[in-house]
């Protein structure tokens, strides 16, 4: 069945890092990669690693989960460190076969790479994990809301990604019914070339398309029935408050900032 | 203030300007904590009448009032759909939020009411449907009835004084209808909400207090259930059925057994049942 299939990737959990108020854990996911990026290579990958470590073993993830998250960006790790194996040309010549030639400099930076690539992962995917979409975009509706006074649209958004939240299950358990009324049919989805299993699709999405737009005029009329009238004057049930372990978590990732600039300036 | 919470005078639409009329000269009124179902068959307009009491569509001749207020009146649109709730057929397409309660906030958050009041109306619209254990649920996760509870109770927390219900148990099991129809005969009896239940089910029209049966965007029959389901051959004219027991009566007394053709409940017609074979 794929109604299995989880949205997001949400793993529900009351960790210290779960209860993070959205808008802080968002802002500190946003520093947390800028970390990674910033000056020194050796510096910002300790850092980095170190934060990740730690909030990590504070979320109670399952270790199995984040190896998962992991294994679809493989192919990206393992393509760009042969990329920068054959390129980079500088340091000591390990080894060299006819005009392939690995140096000490392209070992370097391809592991420094992949760690980097690696703790990028793991920390925007802690951030999802412990984060239920909807909070996500409650987040994301208030911290871009001071951009509503130059006219971008941050309610409409938001409302158009918790719709799309909300009906993502319906349309797969309707993708669904309909793949085993054409199955019934008759129709062949498993065999046949490319071009084939594209043809067989046909059937499926013209019903789902049609369905989805019926949804949607009822789903507008019943919002106008319930007063929507835009963002303008509206209020939430839930006030997001940020907590005293809110400035921690803040204030910790600072610290951790702050240590960044001082090594590298004294380096 | 007097008695008549809505009233259409004269109501006369059409989608679009050639076509023809689906609604002509629509005159009714409905009593405040009336309770009225409204039959006919699919097509004849009773959707399209229903959008016309919380201003989702207007007059294209005649005019509706809702607790006074003319419907035309823009200033005051939301006063209106804020005093008549909207529940639809399909529970799916009516719930707009991820969380149960979320969903139920969602009016109120419109009508930007503080939080701590939409906090305490929500778990209230909650209770009174029977779904405040399951405030914290993802609509996906519930069943058809609850969802149209949850639908139901969306309503319920912007303190309508009428809903009207537009077919809300044609996507039902009969577990779900079930639940479905005992919360709103709650409603009204408790809260006194005026309601205006659209249905398909005979057997729910004979358990309300008014029946409306339409035919082709017109007022057919106006009256308690037993006068119109006593009119059988009417109504079958007009493609609609009448509750079983009814039907039994007729078709009995068409071998001239001479019941009394306005039983509409299984009790009257055992009792009569009875009576004739002792
Ligand atoms: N959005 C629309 N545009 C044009 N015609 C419509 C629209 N909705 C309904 N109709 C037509 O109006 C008539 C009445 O429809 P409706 O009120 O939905 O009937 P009912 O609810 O009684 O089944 C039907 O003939 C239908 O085809
Ligand atoms: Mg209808």
């Amino acid at each position: 069945m794929i109604k299995d299939i989880t949205i997001g990737q949400y793993f529900p959990g009351n960790s210290i890092i779960h209860r993070l108020d959205p808008r802080f854990k968002l802002v500190i996911a946003l520093a947390y990669i800028v970390m990674l990026f910033a000056g020194n290579v050796f510096v910002s990958i300790i850092t980095g690693a170190v934060f990740c470590i730690v909030s990590f073993a504070l979320s109670r993830i399952p270790f199995k989960l984040m190896a998962k998250s992991l294994k679809p960006i493989l192919p990206i790790l393992l393509f760009t460190s042969i990329l920068n194996l054959i390129f980079i040309d500088t340091g000591k010549t390990v080894f060299k076969l006819w005009i392939l030639k690995i140096t000490s400099g392209g070992i370097e930076t391809s592991v420094m790479m992949i760690i980097r690539i690696t703790l990028l992962i793991t920390g925007t995917s802690l951030l999802t994990y412990t984060t239920s979409p909807i909070a996500l975009t409650d987040a994301i509706e208030r911290l871009l809301s001071p951009l509503k006074k130059i006219k971008v649209p941050v309610h409409e958004l938001a409302m158009m990604m918790t719709i799309a939240l909300r009906f993502i299950p319906t349309l797969i358990e309707e993708t669904d019914k309909i793949i085993s009324a054409q199955k019934a049919r008759g129709a062949d989805m498993e065999n046949g070339n490319l071009v084939q299993k594209a043809k067989a699709m046909i059937p499926i999405l013209i019903p789902l398309f049609i369905s989805a737009v019926r949804r949607a005029e009822e789903l507008a009329t019943a919002m106008e029935c319930r007063c929507y009238r835009g963002g303008e004057g509206r209020t939430r049930m839930r006030q997001l408050k940020a907590s005293a372990h809110d400035f921690v978590a803040a204030g910790v990732t600072m610290i951790f900032f702050a240590a960044l600039i001082a090594v590298n300036i004294i380096i | 203030m007097d008695n008549t919470f809505a009233r259409c005078e004269d109501l006369v639409f059409s989608y679009d300007d050639e076509s023809r009329d689906v609604l002509c000269d629509v005159s009714l009124s409905f009593k405040r904590g009336e309770f009225t179902a409204v039959l006919g068959h699919n097509g004849c307009g009773k959707s399209t009448f229903a959008k016309h009491l919380n201003a989702i569509l207007l007059p294209c001749g005649g005019s509706v009032y809702v607790d006074g207020i003319d419907t035309k009146d823009e200033e005051r649109l939301y006063d209106i759909r804020q005093r008549v709730g909207m529940v639809f057929q399909n529970p799916d397409n009516q719930i707009v939020a991820t969380i149960v309660e979320e969903d139920v906030a969602f009016a109120l958050e419109n009508l930007g009411v503080p939080p701590e009041e939409i906090r305490e109306r929500v778990d209230e619209a909650l209770k009174s449907v029977g779904m405040y254990k399951y405030r914290m649920h993802s609509p996906h996760q519930l069943s058809g009835g609850q969802k149209q509870r949850v639908a139901i109770a969306g309503i319920i927390a912007m303190r309508p004084e009428c809903i009207v219900l537009d077919e809300p148990t044609a996507m039902l099991d009969p577990i779900g209808r079930r639940e479905v129809l005992k919360t709103v005969k709650r409603l009204n009896r408790e809260y006194g909400i005026t309601i205006i239940l659209i249905t398909h089910y005979m057997e729910e029209a004979a358990m309300c207090g008014r029946v409306i049966v339409m035919d082709k965007g017109k007022v057919l029959l106006d009256d308690v259930p037993k006068e119109v389901f006593s009119k059988v051959e009417l109504l079958k004219s007009v493609g609609l059925d009448v509750p079983q027991v009814t039907e039994l009566v007729y078709e009995l007394n068409k071998y001239g057994l001479g019941l009394d053709q306005h039983i509409i409940t299984e009790e009257e017609c055992t009792e009569a049942l009875i009576k004739l074979l002792s």
